[in-house]
Order: C-alpha cells, then structure tokens, then sequence
C-alpha cells in the first residue's frame, strides 16, 4: 500500500488537493468538500485518544500519534472532534503518512496558501493547523535522529 | 421611547461598521459580548481629541495641557454621574475590568488579607475574575470559595450563605454572565456580605452595556467595567470603588502621577484616585468612554433592556425550531446573550461555517473553563446581541444555521 502510495509525490498530491478544491468558487462548497474529507476519516484506536497525543493550541481537540513502520516510513495517526478539523486531517494524512522522515522533513507545503487554508480556516490558530504540521515533522525528526 | 424599528434603522445608522461586507454578505455582529461596535460620535471624539485636544495631563501648565486635563478630569465625573458615584474620587481608570480586578486583588490583598483568609467568587466567573485571585490565594496562602449554580444557571444563595464566614475577605462576582447571561441578584448578595462586614467587588464588563447600573443604590463596594464592551474604545475601563475603601489601599503600581513627592529616601503618594493611576493616563479613551456612555444615555438603559429582551426573547423562540438544539443558561434574570449548542455537533464547526455566512458568534470556551467543566461540554456557540441588532438578522442567522447544521449532520 505504501509503495503505490510512494509512486506520487507529496508535490503531486498537494497540486491534487489544489485542483480538488479549485473546482469550487463558493467557500460553503469548500466546506462541503472539507467536510466529506472529515467524515472519511478512519476513526482512530481509542488508545490513541490520550492527553500527551493532544495538540494545544486547538479550539477542538486533535490527537495526533505516529509510529516507524518496517521500512522506515512514518504512519500517522490523527483525529479531531471538530468535522472540519477532521478535513483537514485528512487532507495531512493523505500527504505525510507513509512517507518516509526525509521526505516529510523537506516538503514544503505550498497547498496551504493554495486554497486559503491558511487565511480561512486558521487566522487565529484556532484549529491548531500550523501547530498539527508542526508536530508532524518533530514526529519526522525524532524518528530520523532514532534511526542515525 | 420604545425602540421600534424605525428607531433602531436610525441608531444602525450611527455605526459605520455595520455597512461591512463580509465575504460579499452582510455583516450580522453576534458578537457583542466580546466587544461592541463604535458609533459615529466615538469615533469622532476620539480624532477630535487628537487633533484639538493632545497634550500630556496634569502637568503642563500650557493651554492645551489645560484642555486635555479638564476633558478627562469631566470624563472622570461624566462616569461617576453614569454610574452613581457618591464622589469624582471614586472612579479610577484602567485598562479594562482585568486589570481593575487586578488592582484590588492586589492592593486589597496587601491591605487585608493573611494566611487562612478565604475570598469568595462563583462558578460563572470569567477567568478575569478568577485567576487574579487564585494569584493572590497563591501569594498570601488564602482560599478560594466558590458559589455554585443550579441547572438553569443561577446562583444558589442558601449555599453562598453557607460559605460566607469570619475568614471571609471579599466576594467578587459578576454581575451578568457571559455565557449564560444570568442576571445574578448582586444586590441581594451585597447585603448578605454586608451583614458580615464583607466588603463585595462586582464584574460590571457584562452588565453596564445592557440595564442600568446605580452602583450606591447596589451599596457595591468595587464595581468595574470595560470601555469596549460599552460602545467605547479599548484599552480604557474603569474601577469605582467606595472612597473608604480606595482611601485605605496601598498603591498598585507606582510612577508618575500617582506621587505626591519623591525622594529616594521617601516617597508619598498622591490622593485619590490619582493614587492609582500610575503614568500618563489613557485622556482620549477616557474622553471617547464619557461620549459613548452619554450616548447610550441619550438612547435610554431602560429602552436598550427592553429591546434587547425583545430581540432575545425572539431569538431564543426562532432557533428553537432547530432540531437537537440545547441551550446553556435559562434563568427568569437574563440578558442578551444566548449559549447554545446542535446534537453532536462541536461548536468550531458551526462558527466557522456562520462566519463564511457573514455572520460572528462566538464559539469555544468563553474564557470561563471552570464553567464549561461544570456543564460537562467542551464550549457553546454563543450569539449575543446589542440594540443596533435586529429580527432581520436573527431571520438570517436562523436560517444560515439550519443551513449549517443540514450540512454538518
Ligand atoms: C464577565 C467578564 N468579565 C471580565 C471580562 C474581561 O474584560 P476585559 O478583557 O475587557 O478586561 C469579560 C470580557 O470578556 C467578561 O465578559
């Protein structure tokens, strides 16, 4: 699964993730394809569901865990009780999770910007966006300094 | 004069920001128990001081430094006349109600209070009525009672009495919640504290902009309040006080103006309310707070409550045909907000939805945790109104929540 998954890269999926939301003009269209993105996210294990996988920082909360498969490529575990913030989880894991930690570390996230991620949803940090990304690559980077 | 809606077309008119587009639609400001819009003559006063009125305050002995000092010095009794004061003297401006309630956690602390000591507040209190005591609890070694509620969000009196005791220092409680909207009988608890010599702060931030306050008829010892929450600018509040107690408290903060004469041996202060106003003072927010409160005096606080009732009643009777809808807060005493909450959904999502709809609520734990904690919900979508809303837009907001909730269900 990961290996087809490894074919595209991180670049080609955010210019996906681009073109998806571009189809839309309207932001309650967007919205409405945020929300079919949370409401297709895999439920996490409950024992994920722990105060120290808690994101700060969020209006809703986000557990997010990570955990180092065989092949050294990072799986990551997220959830929100928030539905839009599910979205955008959703929009996280389809990019970083089975990658590997260089791969993760180096991405630059230009879809962001791209679809006004940045300016609508997180003015005010309150759904944690930039603190989620920022945990994803501290996840990234301890799993690289582990492996040497 | 009943607000009618001729009348309040008109008043919409006095505040530019309410012809914002907001993502192409209509401004709908929900929004008022955070901050309230600023009309015409605020903003007005506020460049007219700049521009005619600008010098440093009590020092100058220039003509303008005249003019500033006078134009404050009449703010100063504009408010204490708005609230009731017996005396000038006893109105201290600050920044907000925060730091208002932080100079008498501060100052009264110092004054009175010792290890074992106890300081009564409630469950509905905003974090700025909480930890500014919980600070001091922690520095002098004191305890913190709080006053519960019952399921519709009033405070439960009998249990009040019971904590009441003889290490009791002082009671701080608001006088209308902002989540709930809960009128609290703050004059019933003044005189209960009173009978045992307790003297009681009271956290105005949410009263003065809706139902008219007479802070010696309340016999309230401290009572504060935001400027911005009152159609007035920010970074302005005020802390009335009884001079009695104001005259035996040490000073908050030391500098300027708040000295009589300075030595490094020996410094003494100046008088009230001088005492506490350390630096240069905010003359123009001051200036621009008086103009906002004649303002709503001029429309009447009586005719503001009454409209506002109207409008909440209405609002609370339309978004009561939504299906699954909880509300937060039903006391026989409450004023213009409404907490609210839909099925399942979490309140992030309807508030990010609403703003793409041009319409601000607030949503999130309102800056009283232990609240949330003791409803056993994350936070609310909160609406709170002022008298420049109308039932046009509770039609609009309505609807648009239907719309949202249709969408996240
Ligand atoms: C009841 C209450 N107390 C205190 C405050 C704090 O006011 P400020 O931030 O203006 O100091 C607020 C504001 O949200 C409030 O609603």
């Amino acid at each position: 699964m990961f290996k087809s998954l490894n074919m595209v890269s991180i670049n080609q999926i955010q210019d996906e993730i681009i073109e998806d939301f571009a189809q839309f003009d309207d932001w309650m269209d967007k919205y409405a394809l945020l929300i079919d993105l949370g409401n297709s996210l895999e439920p996490i294990d409950d024992q994920y569901k722990v105060p120290q996988n808690i994101i700060e920082g969020c209006q809703s909360r986000v557990w997010l865990a990570a955990e180092l498969n065989g092949d050294g490529r990072i799986v990551y575990k997220a959830e929100s009780d928030a539905i839009l913030v599910k979205g955008i989880v959703a929009l996280l894991l389809r990019l970083f999770s089975g990658r590997t930690p260089d791969e993760i570390l180096n991405a630059d996230l230009y879809f962001v910007e791209k679809i006004g991620l940045r300016e609508h949803l997180s003015p005010t940090r309150s759904n944690g966006l930039l603190a989620m990304i920022k945990q994803i690559k501290l996840y990234a980077l301890a799993y690289k300094s582990k492996m040497g | 004069m009943k607000l009618n809606s001729q009348i309040i077309q008109n008043i919409r008119t006095d505040f530019p920001i309410l012809e914002e587009k907001i993502y192409g639609k209509p401004l709908i400001y929900f929004d008022n128990a955070a901050t309230t819009q600023k009309p015409f003559c605020v903003l007005q006063k506020i460049e007219y001081a700049y521009k005619h009125l600008n010098a440093n305050i009590h020092r100058g002995v220039h003509y303008l430094s005249q003019k500033a000092t006078e134009a404050h010095e009449e703010a100063r009794s504009a408010i204490a006349g708005f609230m009731g004061a017996a005396k000038r003297e006893e109105i201290v401006f600050t920044r907000g109600t925060t730091e208002a309630i932080n100079l008498i956690a501060f100052s009264f602390g110092e004054a009175f209070c010792q290890e074992g000591d106890e300081i009564i507040i409630s469950v509905m209190e905003h974090h700025s009525n909480i930890v500014p005591w919980q600070m001091l609890c922690e520095r002098k070694k004191l305890k913190l009672r709080v006053i519960p509620m019952n399921e519709k969000g009033e405070l439960q009196i009998d249990i009040f009495r019971k904590l009441l005791n003889e290490k009791t220092k002082l009671v701080s409680v608001t006088h209308v919640s902002n989540v709930l909207g809960t009128v609290n009988p703050v004059g019933e608890i003044i005189r209960i504290s009173h009978e045992m010599n307790v003297p009681v702060l009271i956290d105005g931030a949410q009263s003065v902009p809706h139902i008219p306050v007479n802070v010696q008829k309340l016999d309230a010892d401290f009572y504060v309040f935001s400027g911005h929450k009152v159609y007035g600018p920010t970074g302005i509040g005020v802390l009335y006080g009884k001079e009695k107690w104001l005259n035996e408290l040490p000073p908050y903060q030391g500098g300027g103006e708040m000295i009589e004469k300075v030595s490094f041996e020996k410094t003494t202060y100046n008088v009230l309310p001088f005492k506490f106003e350390a630096g240069t003072p905010d003359y123009i927010g001051s200036t621009a707070l008086a103009e906002a409160l004649h303002y709503i005096s001029e429309i009447g606080l009586e005719n503001v409550a009454a409209y506002e009732q109207e409008l909440t009643a209405y609002a609370k009777e339309q978004l009561s045909t939504i299906e699954g809808i909880r509300f937060f807060g039903t006391a026989a005493e409450k004023s213009a907000v409404i907490s609210f909450l839909v099925g399942s959904i979490h309140p992030y999502d309807i508030g990010m939805l609403l703003d793409k709809l041009g319409i601000a609520v607030r949503t999130g734990h309102h800056c009283a945790q232990p609240l949330m904690d003791s409803l056993h919900i994350p936070g609310t979508v909160r609406a709170s109104f002022s008298f420049y809303n109308t039932k046009e837009e509770i039609d609009v907001f309505v609807a648009a929540l239907k719309r949202v909730v249709g969408m996240l269900s």
